[in-house]
């Protein structure tokens, strides 16, 4: 490797060996500020990135003993939300034997195109027949005993998404509510009522 | 003097930046395996986990997985534990809990599981944490939890559900019953992390 070391030395010695150390003292530290470069990215992306997600959900109080009488609110202004087995969704607006106009119970999907959008113009249409903000939509969510998790969640993060100001969760089921999710046809008393 | 500008002296820069690679490497904590992995469901929520101060319930396949942050408290809650439950665990024992990953087994067949090694630990099948009614172990883990945080840390624990996304409801809502019966009305529920628009 003697040929490469052309250039004029000048040291006093003249030996090879001092000229040729130093050429090579800098070393091209490109290459390795990449790598450090990545690797920091890598560990910055893993540390805050690695958190999981969660899902606050505040349940009622649940006291045997609590006696207050049940809160009557107007049925304009609930929703019922009843989860099946897979993946099916009823809902109904108001009472189940007298669903208000155009609330009959009715199949939905999942995700945007499906709940999301009823629930939206449902939302809606509770402010306008309150007037107020303080009285929005009652959302109750009915998830029955062959509903999975998936399901409660992502009707969860519906509520979240669209901003329902109430919703509970609720296990009682009736009759008529069970009926509903086992046929699967919603009976026809609404003509609005597709599935 | 044009040609000595194209290359520029990147020491400094190389120094920077290992330096901060050392940083987000010890920053960064090991991911302790889990004992029984679950597949969460997505959600749109950004709310991130607390880093202490949490109890974790893993629930999958009917079976309730219990975690608790934080090394103090799990040394104590265990100790907690074995004297309600008349099983005692030795200072190895406890000091090996605490670094442990979430167990699914009784209280009685703890000692088996933390005398193990953490590679056989995963191998075995366990069954998961008591939580009927007659042995409701499940309950008891929680309430020690909750006692130990806050003799050791003065706060109070908070709960996370990370069930399976295709776990029925049924197992979620006897969970949430336990949690409800101890008066904790507002716990989180671990999700994945999904874009905006799906």
């Amino acid at each position: 490797m003697a040929e490469l070391n052309t250039g004029d030395g000048g040291g006093k010695k003249g030996s090879k060996k001092v000229r040729s150390k130093k050429q090579n003292s800098k070393v091209d530290l490109t290459a390795m500020v990449d790598l450090a470069f990545l690797l920091i990215t890598f560990f910055m992306l893993t540390t805050t990135l690695s958190k999981p997600q969660s899902m606050n959900l505040g349940l009622p109080d649940k006291d045997p003993k609590d006696d207050t009488p049940p809160v009557k609110v107007d049925e304009n202004r609930t929703m019922t939300i009843l989860l099946g087995d897979n993946n099916k969704l009823v809902r109904y607006v108001g009472l189940l034997a007298t669903p208000v106009k155009g609330g009959a119970p009715k199949d939905f999907e999942y995700g945007k195109d499906g709940i999301r959008k009823e629930l939206l113009s449902r939302k809606a249409a509770v402010l306008q027949y309150t007037g107020t903000k303080d009285k929005g939509m009652i959302v109750i969510i009915k998830p029955s005993k062959k509903s999975n998790y998936r399901n409660l969640v992502d009707v969860l993060d519906e509520m979240a998404i669209v901003g329902v100001p109430t919703y509970a969760i609720v296990n009682e089921f009736s009759p008529e509510e069970a009926k509903l999710l086992s046929n699967g046809t919603p009976p026809a008393t609404d003509n609005t009522a597709k599935p | 003097m044009k040609k000595k500008s194209t290359s520029t002296d990147m020491t400094a820069m190389c120094d920077v930046a290992f330096l901060l690679l050392t940083f987000f490497i010890l920053t960064a904590t090991a991911k302790v395996p889990e004992a029984m992995p679950v597949d969460t469901p997505a959600s749109t929520v950004q709310t991130k986990l607390p880093e202490k101060d949490l109890a974790t319930l893993t629930v999958g396949n009917g079976k309730v997985f219990f975690d608790v942050k934080g090394k103090d408290v799990r040394m104590r809650t265990l100790e907690l534990m074995g004297n309600k439950y008349g099983v005692t665990f030795s200072e190895d024992d406890q000091k090996q809990f605490a670094i442990m990953e979430s167990f699914g087994v009784p209280v009685q067949n703890l000692k088996q599981i933390i005398e193990m090694k953490p590679s056989d630990r995963k191998k075995v099948q366990q069954p998961g944490v008591p939580k009927d009614s007659l042995d409701n172990q499940l309950a008891d883990w929680i309430q020690n939890a909750r006692i130990a945080n806050i003799e050791l840390h003065d706060k109070e624990l908070e709960l996370a559900i990370k069930g399976d996304a295709k776990e029925e409801y049924p197992v979620i809502k006897k969970v949430m019953d336990i949690l409800q019966d101890q008066k904790i009305n507002n716990f989180s529920l671990v999700t994945g992390l999904r874009g905006k628009e799906k």
